[in-house]
């Protein structure tokens, strides 16, 4: 158990929270009628883009997959696409899955297709910055005692949380309250930030907490 | 004594479903009614007295109308009338409200807002019960003291034209009738016709002194496009022209007879915003009022807003305005408008007889009756009548009289506002003493299954009962002796009644009893986990961290749902906490399926120890192919064998997505619950008109689809047997008129498919009697198995056709997509992922709770497809209407629950105790839900929305639980076989 890895990624960790709540106030600075509730769908695209461009930070200051060599700019292009794809092809599916929960097919494509990159920006971007268009990489990573570093833990832990946040966030949809912050997808999209938040603070804490066992496992 | 674990989770069962019983007859309260069924004019009160003057006026007041018209407008909302839609539509009746001589009132119904307990309603003044909700199913001749009795008692001619179920409801009462009957719901023109066409003749006479019409078109509209379709004006219009004919031809009379007549226009309940009815939402609740008579005073033209009364009021109003007994059972109170024009004395006569006839019922239902607040203001108004009787036969004129007599008419409303509500609140009273025996059956069934799951499923599967153990004998005579004596204190002192103490002693001791030693049970087996567990504490560790994601989430999502019913919005949204779980589980599946091809091969690369754990599992999958193909082999489709073996990875991770997909398509199918109901649906669009040939279509792929998935493993009789019986299904729907036969391309007789129908109960039969046959002679005759396999699936193929008989044409996609998803898990998902008996179990139990909304049903009364019980009958036969209608409705936990029989027991030769453990899981998933959500209606018993939505789930869960149990017997029979043959 290396503690510095473990002290650089809780401070990315931390950057990507405050990413995430500027993400709510900043823009009132510059934008009239914008508020969470409001103007929902332009908040789902600054958070997305925010999380993202703090991952890509994360990326090229942190490199916290140190191991891998310099390459070639055309790799690192091909690289590039490829990442785009990816993210893209999550984005599908995340959309495809929320239909098939029950989102509406045809009403309100826009409000679902941007709650499903969200969803990949919390989780698919994050992958492919610290794994990188690697499918095996990702099935390893997500498979059980498939960790081998902190950066997997932590990336399993968001992933999750994140995931479990939209679901869970989709539970006060039927009540009959009517709250604003019921509407589709707002209490999802809450429930899946505060996963990835949440994600977030816990991970290094519980990589602290079970350090011991990890090492050992890990070898 | 040993319990094989199937025969326990049998017993619970069973002695669940007796607990429920006892639980829904103390939470469903009688009725308040009084002893003496009807009341007669000879217990008509005189005039109250003082001392020193008597009233001469003992009989009845004779009647203030000499005819009476009941204009019932099935449905009719009160915005229909009052609000914009009424001004524009219904231009007669706006401008009498306006200008004419009217009342107007809008009467607030009770839920259920059902046709039937409605016109109880109306015509009783008595609010029926829950369960005749339930009855309206069977409306039996209504026995309680009514109007209609009355009138006919009293020598009143009744003419009634409209709603059958008012002939069933009061058969021999009407001198002349034409009952329409509300069964084809599609119709709204001729059902109006039929009662419109008696109008002219039945004006003209005047052999008559009370008319009865009951329209049911605009109800039909509503229930077909909601209340805001285009089809409601043009309908209203008709109706107000109704109104302007009757209106007229009554004026005309009255000119040669002196006394006036009454038209009482009403609606037996509102409509909701999706155009149904049975809740209690405002909408459906409100409807209008409208008295008309040339009687009354003329309105000045101010439109003030109606007064809201209640709908009982109705029934003392019309015993009054036809000089009849107001029904013993009446909680209303005379609508003073209507009696307005009358005399001082009469008026007050009038709320005298209400008041008496409201205090002798609250008599007779409550102990303390004396000390109510109504009964004390209805005394005293009784004093301040005799004192003004008595100035009044003295002959004193003056202003006081009459200041005075509006005095005590201020103090009899002021009374009968006071004893209304009382009695009203009489009518909310539950029977605590036998819901908590029930309660405590059920909770005490639910703790043993919890306690024996780690004996019942483990290897032996089955269940050490301590009947004997020392503690039971002190233990469970302390019990008997404290638990008695309970029951002596209760049942002496209450003061309500009370069903639990009303039963036999001997029998309640026996329940006693067993209560006491089913606790003693519970103690001692607890008692023995924990000694067990004391030596074992270190194991119990490991057993928390083997647990897959698909155990955990089948954990939450059962603790999930059952937390959920605590919140009255999930209940009527059950449906999407089911969607829900059961897409997640799909996801989970695929999830899974991924990991098995994608993740060991690496595993392997890192590790070699599990090298020989994928070889065995390589050997165990080819043993599967071994068995598949041997199966495939005896039903001649070795090519789709063939192709499923090729591409048996591509099949196994794409069938989750299949499954997912299916889903998401028969979501779409049928909308159900109460906010997005609305929608339209896939269903609507197929059951319109205009679609029948697309209908048709379907109907016809539906059952050529339903025969090439059933028939691979029946024998050949049943198989020919099958063919015919679709064949009849198609039949029949095209001899109502559902579907088309494609060289007729408009049928014009339609008939009620009797023989069709009954063609295919034959058939129903003959493949259920060949099954049960085969099941019997793998009992007899140990050697084959596959006998016992073929059996099953012919039982189970048999509900299959039964079910595509009763189901409405559009839902048999729901069938079909039901058997897709059943070959697809049994061949690709369980086989391959090896899930245990119990992940199975609780599997089929979730996508049988899909299932069973996919079908469009709900947690509402409303939505139970009563046609079904109709099905092949010429009458209403109660036994087999109910039977088929339960059968209908729950057909989708049952065709899963069956179909997880055979998978089960066609799986023993891989584990000898697949049936006992899933018996056994089946069982526990029951209870769990049946038991929390007793405890959860008992502790809301008081929340606003206990009729409308607890209630009736209660109902549902408490048949869902009887079906159960039928399930588990089954389970048995199949099961106890099962152990005997490998004992031997
Ligand atoms: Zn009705
Ligand atoms: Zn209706």
């Amino acid at each position: 158990m290396d503690e510095t890895e473990l002290r650089r990624m809780s401070t990315g960790h931390v950057f990507c929270v405050i990413a995430v709540v500027l993400s709510i106030y900043i823009p009132t600075l510059f934008l009239d009628d914008f508020s969470f509730l409001g103007t929902h769908l332009s908040w789902l695209c600054i958070c997305s883009l925010c999380v993202i461009i703090v991952h890509i930070l994360f990326l090229l200051t942190l490199k916290p997959n140190a191991s891998s060599k310099k390459s070639s700019l055309a790799n690192k292009f091909n690289k590039l696409t490829k990442s785009c794809i990816y993210f893209l092809i999550s984005c599908f599916l995340f959309h495809g899955i929320i239909v098939l929960y029950g989102a509406p097919l045809v009403e309100s494509v826009a409000e679902t297709f941007l709650f499903a990159v969200l969803l990949s920006s919390f989780t698919t971007s994050r992958c492919l910055c610290l794994l990188g268009p690697n499918f095996p990489a990702w099935v390893r990573v997500f498979s059980k005692d498939g960790a081998l570093s902190v950066w997997d833990h932590s990336l399993q832990i968001t992933t999750v949380c994140s995931v479990v946040g939209a679901w869970l966030g989709a539970f006060p949809i039927p009540l009959d309250w009517d709250r604003p912050w019921q509407v589709w997808p707002i209490s999802c999209s809450l429930g899946a930030t505060i996963g990835y938040v949440v994600g977030l603070l816990i991970a290094p804490l519980w990589i602290y907490w079970n350090r011991k066992r990890l090492t050992y496992k890990s070898r | 004594m040993k319990v094989s674990s199937s025969v326990l989770a049998c017993c619970c069962l069973l002695i669940q479903v007796f607990g429920m019983m006892l639980f829904i007859r103390g939470f469903f309260p009688a009725p308040v009614r009084s002893q003496s069924r009807k009341s007669t004019s000879a217990q008509i009160p005189p005039e109250p007295a003082t001392a020193g003057a008597s009233s001469n006026w003992t009989t009845h007041p004779p009647p203030l109308f000499k005819k009476v018209v009941i204009f019932l407008i099935d449905a009719l909302r009160q915005d229909f009338v009052y609000g914009p839609k009424g001004k524009e539509h219904m231009p007669y009746l706006t401008q009498l409200l306006e200008k004419g001589t009217t009342h107007s009132f809008i009467a607030k119904a009770t839920a259920p807002t059902v046709t039937m307990p409605r016109i109880k309603a109306l015509m009783t003044g008595s609010i029926p019960g829950f369960m005749d909700v339930v009855m309206n199913l069977n409306s039996h001749e209504l026995l309680d003291d009514n109007v209609i009795w009355q009138a006919k008692q009293a020598g009143k001619r009744i003419v009634f034209y409209g709603d059958d179920t008012w002939i069933r409801l009061f058969p021999k009462h009407f001198s002349e009738y034409d009952g329409t009957t509300s069964f084809f719901v599609s119709d709204y023109t001729e059902v109006d016709n039929n009662v419109t066409r008696h109008l002219d003749d039945i004006l003209r006479r005047n052999d008559w002194d009370m008319l009865i019409l009951h329209y049911l078109g605009l109800d039909h509209i509503g229930h077909l496009t909601g209340p805001h379709s285009h089809l409601v004006g043009p309908k209203l219009l008709e109706m107000d022209t109704v109104l302007r004919k009757i209106s007229i031809a009554l004026m005309s009379q009255e000119e040669d007879i002196s006394v006036p007549s009454l038209i009482v226009l009403c609606g037996d309940h509102g409509m909701s915003e999706t155009g149904s009815h049975g809740g209690s939402s405002e909408e459906e609740v409100q409807t209008p009022l409208v008295l008309i008579s040339s009687a009354f005073e003329k309105k000045g033209g101010t439109s003030k807003l109606p007064e809201i009364v209640q709908q009982t009021d109705i029934a003392p109003t019309l015993a009054i305005s036809l000089g009849l007994p107001i029904s013993q059972n009446s909680l209303g109170m005379l609508l003073p408008q209507t009696v307005e024009h009358k005399s001082m004395r009469e008026q007050l006569r009038f709320f005298h007889l209400n008041g008496h006839q409201l205090c002798m019922l609250l008599k007779q239902n409550l102990e303390a009756y004396e000390k109510d607040d109504g009964v004390e203001l209805f005394r005293k108004a009784e004093k301040s009548h005799g004192n003004w009787i008595k100035l009044y036969l003295e002959g004193n004129t003056s202003e006081t009289l009459t200041n005075l007599g509006k005095k005590v008419l201020k103090q009899y409303l002021e009374a009968l506002k006071n004893l209304s509500s009382s009695l009203g609140k009489q009518i909310a009273e539950y029977d605590i003493y036998s819901m908590s025996i029930g309660a405590v059956i059920a909770l005490e069934i639910l703790f043993l299954l919890l306690l024996s799951i780690p004996s019942a499923l483990s290897s032996q599967a089955h269940f050490d009962v301590p009947l004997s153990s020392p503690l039971f004998s002190l233990l469970f005579y302390m019990m008997c002796l404290v638990l008695s004596a309970i029951h002596v204190i209760v049942c002496t002192s209450s003061e309500k009644v009370c069903f639990f103490c009303s039963i036999s002693w001997a029998l309640a001791l026996g329940i006693m009893m067993f209560i006491s030693a089913l606790s003693c049970i519970v103690l001692s087996t607890l008692g023995k986990m924990l000694a067990k567990s004391q030596c074992h504490n270190k194991k119990q560790d490991s057993t928390f961290s083997g647990w897959s994601e698909l155990d955990l989430l089948l954990l939450i999502g059962t603790l999930g749902h059952v937390l959920s019913m605590g919140a009255s919005s999930f209940i009527e949204e059950e449906h999407q906490t089911w969607y829900f779980l059961t897409n997640t589980l799909c996801l989970a599946l695929a999830q899974e399926m991924c990991r098995k091809y994608f993740l060991v091969k690496k595993v392997n690369l890192l590790d070699s120890a599990q090298d020989e754990e994928s070889k065995n599992e390589g050997l165990y999958m080819d043993k599967i192919y071994d068995t598949h193909k041997k199966e495939m082999k005896e039903q001649t489709i070795p090519l789709l064998l063939q192709f499923a073996k090729h591409y048996e990875k591509w099949i196994a991770l794409l069938s989750p997505w299949a499954i997912l997909i299916i889903c998401r398509l028969l979501r779409t199918l049928n909308q159900t619950g109460i906010q997005w109901i609305h929608r339209p649906d896939f269903g609507h669009w197929l059951t319109s008109s205009e679609h029948k040939a697309e209908l048709s279509f379907l109907v016809a792929v539906c059952l050529i689809m339903i025969f090439i998935l059933i028939q691979g493993r029946c024998s050949f009789i049943s198989k020919v047997a099958l063919a015919f019986g679709l064949l009849g299904v198609y039949c029949y729907r095209a001899a109502i008129g559902h579907v088309l036969y494609p060289w007729s391309k408009n049928s014009n007789s339609l008939s009620q498919g009797i023989t069709e129908a009954r063609f295919v109960y034959i058939f129903v039969l003959g493949i259920l009697f060949t099954g049960t046959k085969d099941l019997l002679k793998s009992q007899v005759i140990y050697t084959d198995p596959r006998t016992k396999s073929v059996g099953l699936w012919e039982v189970y193929s048999g509900f299959i056709l039964l079910a595509a008989l009763l189901y409405r044409p559009h839902n048999l996609v729901v069938l079909v997509f039901c058997l897709l998803m059943q070959t697809t898990l049994s061949m690709f998902i369980w086989n391959l992922l090896k899930h245990d008996a119990a992940q199975i179990t609780i599997m089929h139990y979730w996508f049988g709770q899909a299932f069973f909304f996919f079908q469009g049903n709900s947690n509402t009364i409303s939505t139970v497809d009563i046609s079904a019980g109709f099905v092949g009958l010429e009458s209403y036969v109660e036994l087999p209407a109910i039977f088929l209608t339960m059968f209908a409705t729950y057909s989708g936990p049952l065709l899963w629950a069956i179909h997880l029989l055979w998978y089960l027991s066609s799986e023993t030769n891989r584990f000898s105790t697949t049936v006992a453990h899933g018996c056994y899981c089946y069982a526990v998933i029951r209870s769990i839900p049946v038991t929390v959500y007793i405890i959860l209606v008992t502790a809301f018993r008081y929340h606003l929305f206990i009729w409308s939505v607890f209630s009736p789930k209660l109902l549902y869960e408490a048949i869902h639980l009887f079906i159960s149990a039928g399930v588990c017997v089954m389970f048995t029979a199949v099961d106890k076989n099962q152990i005997s043959k490998s004992e031997n």
